[in-house]
């Protein structure tokens, strides 16, 4: 029990230190493309939360997240740009809608078993690029929404600066983690590592296994659509390519590669991924003058094979693992050297 | 052209496509069947096979030769991703099997991008004349080929799980793996029999469909994602239901785009994918896929 609070309280200082250093960032980073590419990971991280709070504890990954991230972009961009809607409004709208998306899409999935999930959500994720694609009199087709979006303000303080959003963002990721946090040491939480454990026992324990896997895959689908629109009204335009399948995978191998089942490995995750694509787009096109398009899936690719070859449970954790193991062996080393 | 005409026409080209998804799906069921694993790379394997056949042809090599050596060098690259990435990783949770699958499928995408560029390849027909008319409608000589490819494949893959060896070997993996074992069948060898001959059926199908289509390092992927839809549609563990499922899927598709939207054809396999894992989970022709404790 002791053990217990201490780590509760570890773990509530960690976040107190974390959000200090997240606020002290911006004044000491005053390049104008370093700010935004932290605004980026901070939208970034808003999703992976939740992708990773439904991989790491429901056992299921979407390939969709993307659509649902894409879906709160498009409702933003829309209502707001041509329908004049409150862009705060508009926020809700998306995030319910694509909480309902998700939930209907969820009700018949989680009653099966094996990987639907992944299938379903890449397919729907697809449908919804078409869709973006095709109704070229709501969405602008592939050139992407015609008018602009607008900045979002408070009162008549207008986030128009990547220094003003990247307050924004970063409230929005930090609570985000901290809802993830409570959910997974809540009793849902309790009852979703059962199910990673061993989905019959949680089962014959009275645990609704289904239910709290739909409830999180709801939650995750909201976390991904506020992103959305965060982004829609960041870069004020949007067009179906960001919202791809490509881009679902980048959020699957920044989850991989923060570890599921930790609620630091998405910031880890996502950090590492993105600087490693922003470094790509730079190194690459000198080393390799002919390479276009969208090479740095090789690297996706290569990253998530090795991490789910050697270290399944994402550098943090496998981190944490072996240092464990280490302490332990040496613990063990001490122990049977004083019987000595 | 007249209704009938028109819908024949739809019918025959969808009958083409669907026998392409029909091997795919082929591909997906002996994996999923053997070793339990979603392979997500499938479509990959459509689309090296008409890569090599392209860089082939291009350097000079007869079609015949370059169909071969092609089928060898998928069956090859497959086998080396089979030994190093999936065997290393075996005692994995299927999640991480699933994941392992999504990442060479993007690799394989990604290395293909370097290799051949972003730029769609042209493959000449196997045999020149027709185009052929039946009732009212066309059909080049190159959809006869894809149809009877695909024949001639399922007659064969449908031989070599009931006469031989190898294919007697592997129903038994699927049918229970543990007493297959135990009757001295090799489990990891049978995987990698499964996945090197899906290779080679993926490959087949993406060298018959290359004058069709195109080559582009990215046809693979919704190659690959039909043909699971049609697996899905066949209920993932029949042989028989995936090749009625990638025609039937061909044929809907072809229909739907031909009659509603053509912008919206690759949405309506997906909408019938979602419509299969509402209302009848274990496919079409299968029992219900619900588990229940």
């Amino acid at each position: 029990m002791e053990d217990l609070k201490r780590r509760k309280r570890l773990r509530h200082s960690l976040i107190a230190l974390f959000t200090v250093i997240i606020f002290i960032l911006p004044f000491i980073i005053t390049n104008n493309y370093y700010r935004s590419v932290l605004v980026i990971i901070g939208i970034y991280t808003t999703v992976v939360v939740g992708l990773c709070l439904l991989m790491g504890y429901a056992g299921q990954i979407s390939l969709g997240h993307a659509g649902f991230y894409g879906l709160g972009a498009y409702v933003s961009g829309v209502l707001t740009s041509t329908y004049d809607v409150s862009p705060w409004i508009a926020i809700l709208l998306g995030a319910v809608g694509t909480g309902l998306v998700a939930y209907i899409i969820g009700i018949p999935i989680f009653r099966l078993q094996g990987h639907y999930l992944a299938l379903a959500t890449l397919g729907l994720g697809l449908i919804i690029h078409v869709v973006m694609m095709e109704e070229v009199d709501i969405t602008g087709g592939p050139s992407g929404l015609t008018k602009s979006i607008p900045y979002l303000s408070i009162g008549r303080f207008e986030l128009n600066t990547d220094f003003k959003y990247y307050f924004l963002v970063w409230i929005v990721a930090l609570a985000a983690i901290i809802l993830a946090n409570n959910v997974v040491h809540s009793r849902i939480g309790r009852a979703l590592r059962s199910v990673h454990g061993s989905e019959f026992a949680a089962q014959s324990l009275g645990v609704d296994t289904g239910k709290y896997k739909l409830q999180v895959f709801t939650l995750s689908a909201i976390y991904a659509s506020v992103a959305g629109s965060l982004y829609a009204h960041y870069i004020t335009f949007i067009s179906p390519s960001p919202f791809g399948l490509m881009t679902s995978i980048q959020f699957l191998v920044m989850a991989v590669v923060g570890g599921l089942a930790s609620i630091w490995g998405p910031i880890f995750g996502v950090t590492a991924i993105t600087l490693l694509t922003e470094g790509l787009k730079y190194i690459v096109p000198k080393m390799i003058p002919q390479a276009g398009g969208e090479y740095e899936i090789v690297v996706y690719g290569v990253i998530l094979v090795i991490i789910m070859i050697f270290l399944p449970e994402g550098i943090t954790s496998g981190i944490v693992n072996i240092y464990e193991g280490w302490r332990h062996r040496k613990e063990l080393a001490d122990v049977t050297s004083g019987d000595k | 052209m007249s209704l009938a005409s028109e819908l024949l026409q739809y019918v025959l080209s969808g009958l083409t496509m669907g026998g392409i998804y029909a091997l795919v799906a082929l591909g997906f069921v002996i994996i999923h069947n053997v070793t339990g694993i979603i392979n997500f790379a499938q479509g990959e394997f459509v689309m090296l096979g008409a890569m090599f056949m392209v860089t082939l042809i291009g350097v000079g090599a007869p079609t015949p030769l370059a169909i071969i050596l092609s089928v060898i060098l998928v069956m090859i690259v497959v086998g080396i991703i089979e030994f190093g990435a999936i065997r290393s990783a075996k005692k994995a949770s299927p999640v991480t099997l699933v994941i392992i699958t999504i990442g060479l499928s993007t690799a394989i995408r990604g290395i293909a991008l370097l290799v051949w560029g972003t730029n769609p390849y042209k493959l000449a027909p196997f045999t020149k004349g027709g185009p052929y008319h039946i009732g009212g409608a066309t059909i080049v000589p190159q959809s006869l080929w894809v149809i009877g490819t695909t024949a001639v494949l399922l007659a064969l893959t449908l031989f070599m799980f009931e006469y031989t060896y190898w294919g007697k070997a592997l129903r038994a993996c699927m049918v229970n793996k543990f007493a297959a074992r135990l009757m001295g069948i090799s489990p990891s060898r049978m995987s990698l029999f499964a996945f090197v001959f899906s290779a080679a059926l993926g490959a087949l199908a993406g060298m018959v469909i290359a004058p069709i289509t195109y080559v582009t390092y990215d046809m693979g992927l919704m190659l690959g994602l039909k043909g699971f839809v049609a697996a899905v549609l066949g209920g993932l563990s029949s042989t028989p239901g995936a090749v009625i499922g990638g025609l039937a899927l061909g044929v809907i598709e072809s229909l739907g785009a031909g009659l509603l939207s053509s912008g919206y054809k690759d949405g309506i396999s997906f909408i019938i994918l979602l419509l299969v894992l509402f209302l009848k989970p274990g496919g079409i022709f299968g029992t219900s896929g619900t588990k229940r404790v």
